[in-house]
């Protein structure tokens, strides 16, 4: 088996960066797969590459005459904004309501 | 054989002589529904019944009252001698991954159960405009994420029709099992590195991964945004040819979606495969993965009965006046999942940054101290081991320290495995393929719990399908006999860019030539126990 390249200290820090909070269960499972899929990603590093062969961001090429053309820039109203404001968990008075945000005070 | 086992185009016709009414096949597939499906999936499903193995467990919303109501107008329409859609009364169920209006959107997540899309995906949109029924929203993996609908947060998760035991293949799994079951004639899927052709093969149905930019993705649910493409699952491959009909073309909704015409794909759906050069690839009979144990790599022939099928439709092919071409070179075949893993892993982390608790979907109900903290407890509860695998991987593999190493090599990568193909399908090249002819899968059907849980060996289920992903190109899978077990088996074609037509012109050719073989009259164990 090879060395592990995801510590528990870098997996932590990446927790933190995703946003989530994981028990430890979950945490034991998720380290183990990424080091077994950062294995399988390794293989890539024995192609060899030459400065020639650019990145492909996309497969299929978009040259101009299959590319949409830009629309005007103008407003176009959702029909019904209440329906997209139903969806959030909090609403008061057309504001979405999130807890406290963390700041600091500028002196 | 019920109006429900009918396919599309039989049933067009029917509807269209007034044989049968709009009403009358849709209660044909509400009644299949209710003897094969049972119950559908759910984020509470309590513990499980004997009964759920049972099942194809195909749904996840049964929007039976919006169906009836399309099915009513369409009548109306029929009986007035007013022009109706090409789809006209025809079924179809949709992959959870798309938004509808009004129906809940789910991707089967839990992050996402309560969300009630706002609006409606153009494939949607289009195909209830040509006239057809939707009558539901079917399960899937996670945000798409596996192979075998294992992961999906609603519970119980679809079975194979063919062998409840096995899984139906994923992501759009949920729909290969409802049109293999007959509960619908069609169905929407999505494929982002063979998640329409993998489950296709898996259920013995047609799959279609269009070209990347062929069918809008407005009101998809994204995961890869530079791989995932929308396309048809069917029975046959005339209503896979009908289906793409209707959901293809430009879409001012989505940029990428190409400014080119849509031909009539079934116009030259019967023209045969005279003097069309169709490639075979040792680099498809194998498959490479890593050894879990060692950490090295490990090269085996793809199974013999997969590899036989594959041959065996050659020799067809080539009886009807094809000109098969061997030993052509996709020596980038095997980096297809190792660059998957990093391209598919940035995108989707960046996807799902978006679920946050604020603006729609879940938000943790336990009292929190901050914003910050309703983060994470919404995304740790709403979102199951896949995503967070998926998420966590991305930003990984993005970091700043390890771009040049990771996601840049891979795009690079990505480039090698196109021109593979490019060179492949030059008209002025060595090989000047039409298309080139594959196993879909390097197994069939496995297990329930066999694979799930290996995310590595899960991945790899889609060696073979994941390049056209990368290449952007089209491809299709069709069934193309059973193995030792009464399994299907499935081979795919893939062509040049937009080559669509011509897939399902060869496919079609390979579906006629072999309509009496013995193999095609064996019928899935869900429907022999309809007639037991």
């Amino acid at each position: 088996m090879p060395a592990e390249t995801i510590t528990p200290e870098t997996f932590d820090h990446l927790v933190r960066l995703a946003a989530l909070e994981l028990d430890e269960a979950q945490a034991e499972y998720l380290r183990r797969e990424l080091n077994r899929q950062l294995s399988a990603i390794h293989e890539l590093e024995a192609i060899p590459l030459d400065d020639s062969v650019p990145i492909t961001s996309h497969g299929v090429p978009y040259p101009p005459e299959i590319c949409p053309p830009l629309r005007e820039d103008a407003w176009q109203p959702f029909p019904d904004v209440a329906e997209i404001l139903d969806q959030a968990p909090q609403v008061e008075e057309g504001y979405v309501v999130v807890p406290d945000i963390p700041h600091t005070t500028l002196e | 054989m019920e109006l429900c086992d009918l396919s599309a185009h039989e049933l067009s016709l029917l509807l269209r002589q007034r044989r049968v009414s709009a009403v009358e096949v849709l209660e044909s597939c509400l009644q299949r529904i209710s003897q094969v499906d049972g119950r559908p999936g759910s984020l509470e499903p309590g513990a499980p019944q004997p009964e759920d193995a049972e099942r194809v467990h195909a749904f996840i919303t049964l929007t039976a009252e919006r169906a009836r109501a399309q099915a009513e107008t369409v009548d109306r329409r029929l009986a007035a001698g007013e022009p109706v859609g090409l789809l006209a009364g025809i079924p179809f169920t949709v992959k959870d991954i798309f938004c509808v209006k009004g129906t809940p959107s789910t991707a089967g997540s839990r992050i996402l159960a309560n969300f009630v899309a706002p609006y409606t995906a153009t494939p949607v949109a289009r195909l209830e405009a040509a006239g057809a029924l939707m009558l539901g929203k079917v399960n899937l993996d996670e945000f798409t994420y596996g192979s075998s609908n294992e992961s999906s947060a609603f519970r119980p998760t679809p079975r194979n029709p063919w062998k409840l035991d096995r899984v139906p293949g994923g992501s759009s799994g949920g729909s290969t099992a409802s049109v293999a079951a007959g509960e619908a004639p069609l169905s929407l899927g999505t494929d982002t590195a063979g998640s329409i052709r993998q489950p296709a093969a898996f259920c013995g149905v047609v799959g279609v991964k269009p070209t990347y930019g062929r069918v809008s993705r407005y009101g998809l649910i994204a995961f890869g945004s530079s791989l995932d493409c929308p396309g048809p699952i069917a029975r046959n491959v005339v209503d896979a040819a009908l289906m793409l009909q209707v959901i293809a073309g430009p879409d001012p909704h989505d940029s990428t979606a190409a400014n080119l015409p849509v031909p009539d794909y079934l116009a030259a759906l019967e023209e045969g495969v005279r003097g069309l050069r169709i490639g075979l690839s040792p680099d498809y009979f194998r498959i490479t993965f890593p050894d879990a144990v060692r950490g090295e790599y490990d090269q085996q022939p793809i199974p013999g009965e997969i590899e036989a099928a594959v041959r065996r439709a050659a020799d067809i092919l080539a009886d009807l006046g094809a000109e098969i071409v061997e030993n052509v070179p996709m020596p980038n075949t095997r980096y297809g999942i190792p660059a998957y893993f990093v391209i598919s892993r940035v995108e989707a982390a960046s996807n799902l940054h978006r679920y946050d608790g604020v603006k729609y979907g879940y938000r943790t109900p336990q009292p929190v101290q901050d914003l910050h903290e309703m983060y994470r407890k919404t995304r740790n509860e709403g979102f199951g081991l896949q995503p967070k695998l998926r998420i966590l991987m991305g930003m990984y593999v993005s970091a700043a320290q390890y771009s040049a190493q990771y996601y840049q090599r891979a795009l690079r990568v990505r480039t090698l495995i196109r021109r593979d193909f490019e060179q492949a399908f030059d008209p002025q090249g060595k090989y000047r393929l039409h298309a080139l002819l594959t196993p879909t899968t390097p197994t069939t059907a496995f297990p329930v719990g066999a694979v799930y849980g290996d995310s590595v060996l899960m991945q790899y289920a889609d060696q073979l399908t994941v390049p056209a992903n990368h290449a952007g190109i089209p491809g299709i899978s069709i069934p193309a006999g059973l193995d030792h077990e009464g399994l299907p088996i499935g081979i795919q074609f893939l062509g040049p860019d937009f080559s669509e037509a011509l897939l399902l012109r060869i496919a079609r050719a390979f579906e006629r030539a072999t309509e009496e073989a013995s193999w095609r009259r064996a019928r899935p164990e869900v429907l022999q126990r309809l007639v037991a």
